[in-house]
């Protein structure tokens, strides 16, 4: 069925000739383009592009799409990825022709009824944060943790204080240290538990009022709420210093509990994790920040106010640090959330999170029993297993393992990842996948462990390609079709 | 040269000091074992020829697919000679680490410093322990 | 809260009990008896006990306040609602511009990336299970290659505005010069304003050279590169729609030993000499134009390429060619140690997904234009903002403020009058008739930029010009 010649690569495909966009004729007088731009800046030669007719086109990415896996056609337990199901209405919604052919110029009052939705989805964020001052700029999470610093730098600034650390957990995600370090901050690293809860001892050797911030993961990467937390928030406090909560892990606690209770002065939410918006292949995302009412002066420009019934944008903020996204933000993964948001109410968004926890707990319940989990029987929404045992005696890797699941028609959990797990893999089932599904993928699991490691370490066997040779791409990067 | 013969860094560099008129000149490279943790090698960045260098200075990086390290230097001194065919020929490191495979070399103006560094046992028991 | 709780708390609780599937919950498939069976085979009793490890005293002990929740039917007419509030670029003509257009959009952008094995797939950890992606991204980076005439593009970075920074702090790293960067009053300044925030506590100095006469001079741009300069960030057509002599500003950065970074459009590439064969040593865009809609600003695409020696300093995703274990032509992510997930505080950049979804409708894009579609886009631009700016001049009072050449876009002094009082009434006209510079530039407070782009017809442009006409005359 599968049909590889339209996926040969587009350059290949294409013929001098061929057309697929039709423009209409020019419709003011026609000057001659010299009479128009200076020669020397014009190029001989339109770019090289290829030539293609629009079915050929039709059928080579359709094609192309086939050779995904995606939440739409499979069960996709990568953790930490929230890969929860992408509501239809949404797309739906967000693709009215009064919420996407705005221009980010328009005057306010051509936009009061997504100026309202804006405002209406920073509320509700600053609800579920427990911090009241919302920014939906950045663009990803891992723009809204290098706002965030920013804004701790600045607040710092302000106070005449010079802290030059931040610290993060061993198991951070590595955006952590690589925004810190953007934000120009040294970063330290604190020890985990085994069970990836934060080291209390090592915290108090590294913290001093050298420390600006604190971030932290809670519900953490091993999926386990640490309930340290608010010990954590007094010390770093007591100090003088931040803490910062990294949201990625929000599905497990929606209504349950809130960043800014236990003790956050920020954080990012990740939309298209928690309030599903689509992945896209790796983006589009979000990563709008909520702050405590000390750090909104310093929140990026430009904010919604209101005023009444009507709704502006406000440049004029003078402790503000400034941008970090051109326009307004990913409005339209911003308008997925709330259409998201407003699906699911107050009741809702908590048997999200319950559901979410309960899955998660189920899956672990049954993979125990195939792979050690070692930070024991419960979790949060997601959990990590070791394939240690597997790898040791039988010579199996998590990454094998991995690739085999591919051929049962799973996509694999995240493996490798939190680095303080040997052979992890972290599972995260979601909310959206029913009970049959996650007994399929836990029978599946067990299954392979069974089999012949030959079979294992060469899989998969079933996908439209074996495995890649990483090496060969990393030592002769080939990173754009040339014509021989 | 034999690997009982040279000094090492704990950080996995090799030394190899030699008398170059009145200065001291050290050859510095990867220890076999380095580059059997760090799997498939695919990129090498050496140090600048002329640039000062300090014990514990990062001069460099090797790269694998799936990691990266640092180079560091194990003395202080200045830079006077790199082995500037090796990045594109990153099969001789692994092949002959301690031969063809020399990354730099480097004119030390601490000779006191060589103490600090281990010798081949000690090394090797060093290895022994970050292998479990 | 035990599951007899739960279903007590439920919303529209008198249907609840026969169905499970009531509105609250239309995306979770677990009815009252799966939550049993799983709660049985984990050996709790309530679906509160998921939650012990959250001490009592940090746990919310109230509902959220935030509106309750909406059927599918009552969300579409809320959101219709809301839609109604706004004018669209469908109700009013679009001449605003400034890093967002109103181009075109073929039939095929939003059919192939409404695929849902595109958009609800992720990251291609697993490049077996995620070829058509691979794919994609390494389709896209060669089109985009071919339009830049650069050695390499990565899979894509958030927007041009950042872009621009990253591209500014790569050059940072590549060059090991921490002291200045220059840029010029022509760039973006949104583009500006991100990079001074990046650049905030990195200890590097943002030097900005002035363009009264809309463009900047090469000579007075080298008089402000030194020995510690990393690069100098240039937009080219600039944001006044003017062309900078990019030739004299490579070489005034190249004599110095910096870096040539340029922000391009695009579209103007179909007909303006291309980056790669100018000197640009990295060259970022704002892909938005390449058949995304405008959508209030994003998601757009982050375009940016550079020269081969700077690959490894490159931020972003970036996908590459090789062959899997039987030999056969694959895609996999390369040189993925440059990333934070690796490198973690050493990283290029703490940028961790790309805009897949937003390359993909490039690469759709530009496939479907082809060399003659993307000629015939950017001369309908070029000649139609020509038109406007000659009919704009000639029946109003409007003056050029520049008189460099342009390409799709160009400011207009309003000699007599409140700029922004006229624009405001050319909106209730039905005319977006262009964005006002009083926000960034003080000597260009009483100017706009008006763009004109291939979808703009004659007829609307003489209407621009009669509703401006009667506004900034009656205002003198």
């Amino acid at each position: 069925m599968r049909n590889a010649r339209a996926t040969q690569l587009l350059f290949e495909l294409a013929r001098p000739g061929r057309r697929s966009a039709q423009l209409p004729a020019c419709d003011v007088p026609e000057v001659p383009l010299d009479d128009l731009l200076p020669a020397e800046a014009l190029s001989p030669a339109p770019p090289p592009l290829p030539e293609l007719s629009e079915p050929e086109l039709v059928r080579h990415f359709t094609n192309l799409s086939t050779q995904n896996m995606s939440v739409d056609t499979h069960f996709y337990p990568l953790g930490s990825c929230t890969m929860k199901y992408n509501p239809k209405r949404n797309e739906r919604l967000a693709s009215l022709p009064g919420m996407i052919d705005l221009h980010p110029y328009q005057p306010s009052a051509t936009l009061q009824g997504l100026l309202e939705l804006l405002d209406g989805l920073q509320q509700m964020l600053a609800e579920i944060a427990g911090l009241p001052a919302v920014s939906l700029q950045p663009a990803a999470g891992a723009q809204g943790e290098l706002t965030s610093l920013l804004i701790a730098a600045a607040h710092f600034r302000t106070l005449g204080q010079k802290r030059t650390k931040v610290l993060t957990p061993d198991s951070a995600h590595g955006t952590n240290p690589a925004s810190a370090a953007m934000a120009g901050f040294d970063t330290v690293q604190v020890k985990s538990t085994p069970a990836g809860f934060v080291e209390m001892e090592d915290l108090a050797a590294k913290l001093d009022d050298s420390v600006a911030v604190f971030m932290i993961t809670n519900p953490n990467t091993l999926g386990m709420f640490d309930r340290q937390i608010g010990e954590i928030a007094k010390r770093v406090h007591d100090l003088g210093g931040l803490l910062y909560l990294d949201g990625a892990n929000m599905n497990a606690i929606l209504g349950i509990t809130r960043p800014g209770d236990f003790g956050a002065d920020m954080m990012h939410f990740n939309p298209h994790k928690t309030f599903s918006g689509p992945h896209g292949g790796g983006g589009p995302g979000a990563g709008p920040i909520a702050v405590s009412e000390a750090l909104a002066p310093y929140l990026p420009v430009p904010v919604i106010v209101r005023d009444g019934d009507r709704y502006e944008l406000e440049y004029d903020r003078p402790q503000s640090i400034g941008r970090v996204r051109s326009f307004f933000g990913n409005v339209g993964v911003l308008v997925r959330s709330y259409c998201y948001l407003r699906t699911h109410g107050p009741e809702g968004l908590r048997r999200v999170s319950e559901n979410a926890v309960l899955n998660a707990n189920y899956l672990l319940s049954k993979v125990k029993h195939i792979f050690p989990v070692p930070q024991g029987d419960r979790c949060m929404h997601e959990f990590v297993a070791s394939g240690a045992r597997l790898k040791s005696d039988r010579g199996v890797s998590a990454m094998d393992v991995a690739k085999r699941l591919l051929d049962y028609g799973f996509h694999a959990p995240t493996v490798y990842f939190p680095p303080i797990v040997r052979e992890a893999m972290m599972i995260e089932p979601t909310e959206t996948e029913t009970k049959e599904t996650l007994d399929a993928f836990a029978e599946t699991l067990f299954r392979i462990t069974e089999e012949p490691p030959d079979l294992l370490c060469e899989a998969p066997h079933t996908t439209s390609i074996s495995r890649p040779d990483e090496v060969r791409a990393a030592r002769q990067p080939v990173m754009s079709w040339r014509a021989e | 040269m034999q690997p009982q013969d040279l000094l090492y860094a704990k950080t996995h560099e090799w030394v190899h000091v030699e008398t170059d008129g009145g200065s001291k000149i050290a050859t510095i490279g990867i220890s076999h074992f380095a580059l059997e943790a760090l799997t498939d090698l695919v990129f090498l960045e050496l140090p600048e020829v002329g640039r000062q260098v300090k014990a514990g200075d990062s001069f460099g990086e090797v790269e694998s697919v799936k990691a990266v390290s640092d180079l560091y230097s194990p003395v202080t001194g200045e830079v006077v000679e790199v082995n500037a065919a090796l990045p594109d020929q990153l099969g001789q490191l692994t092949d002959d680490p301690y031969g063809a495979g020399w990354i730099a070399k480097i004119k030390i103006s601490d000779e006191a410093e060589l103490q600090n560094l281990l010798a081949y046992a000690d090394y090797e028991k060093q290895c022994a322990e970050e292998g479990h | 809260m035990s599951l007899a709780q739960a279903r007590s708390n439920r919303v529209g609780d008198a249907r609840g009990e026969a169905t499970q599937h009531d509105e609250t919950m239309p995306y979770v498939a677990n009815t009252t008896d799966d939550q049993r069976a799983m709660l049985d085979a984990i050996g709790l009793e309530s679906l509160d006990e998921l939650f012990e490890a959250i001490p009592e005293e940090l746990r919310l002990k109230r509902p959220l306040a935030i509106p309750p929740a909406l059927s599918e039917m009552e969300l579409t007419a809320h959101l219709t609602a809301l839609a109604g509030k706004n004018a669209s670029a469908g109700e009013k003509v679009c001449f605003l511009g400034g890093g967002s257009y109103d181009h075109f959009i073929p039939a095929i952008v939003d059919h192939v990336a409404a695929r849902g094995e595109f958009y609800t797939s992720y990251t291609p950890y697993q490049p077996e299970a995620s070829q058509g992606n691979l794919q994609v991204f390494f389709e896209y980076q060669t089109l985009i290659t071919q339009l830049t005439g650069m050695d390499v593009s990565n899979a894509s970075l958030y927007d041009g505005g950042s872009a621009a920074a990253e591209a500014v702090l790569m050059a940072v790293t590549t060059t090991k010069r921490h002291g200045r960067v220059v840029t010029a009053n022509s760039v973006h300044p949104e583009y500006r304003e991100i990079l001074a925030t990046y650049l905030a506590n990195l200890g590097i100095e943002l030097v900005t050279v002035g363009t009264p006469e809309g463009t900047v001079s090469p000579a007075e741009l080298a008089a402000q590169i030194n020995g510690d300069t990393a690069c100098v960030l240039v937009q080219h057509p600039n944001f006044f729609g003017c062309l900078e002599e990019v030739d004299a500003l490579a070489a005034a950065a190249h004599d110095a030993g910096a870096l040539l970074v340029v922000a391009v459009d695009p579209i103007s590439l179909g007909l303006l000499k291309r980056p790669g064969d100018y000197g640009a040593d990295i060259v970022v865009a704002e892909g938005q134009s390449l058949g995304s809609p405008m959508s209030f600003g994003g998601p757009y695409l982050g375009i940016m390429a550079c020269r081969e020696q700077h690959v490894r300093r490159m931020p972003g995703r970036i996908a590459g060619e090789t062959v899997d274990r039987r030999g056969k032509r694959c895609f996999v992510l390369t040189l993925q140690t440059r990333e934070q997930h690796i490198r973690r505080e050493k990283a290029t950049s703490n940028i961790c997904t790309n805009q897949g979804l937003f390359a993909l409708r490039a690469a759709v894009y530009l496939a479907a234009m082809g060399p003659v579609g993307i000629r015939q886009t950017a001369e309908l631009c070029l000649r139609k903002a020509r038109y406007a700016s000659g009919r704009l001049t000639a029946d109003t009072s409007l003056v050029p403020a520049f008189s460099r050449p342009t390409f799709k876009e160009f400011v207009v002094r309003c000699p007599h009058g409140n700029v922004e009082a006229a624009l405001e009434r050319a909106s209730e006209s039905g005319y977006l008739a262009g964005v006002p510079l009083s926000r960034w530039y003080d000597d260009l407070a009483d100017c706009f930029l008006v763009a004109v782009t291939e979808r703009r017809t004659q007829d609307e442009i003489d209407g621009l010009a009669a509703c401006l006409k009667e506004l900034t005359c009656s205002n003198a």
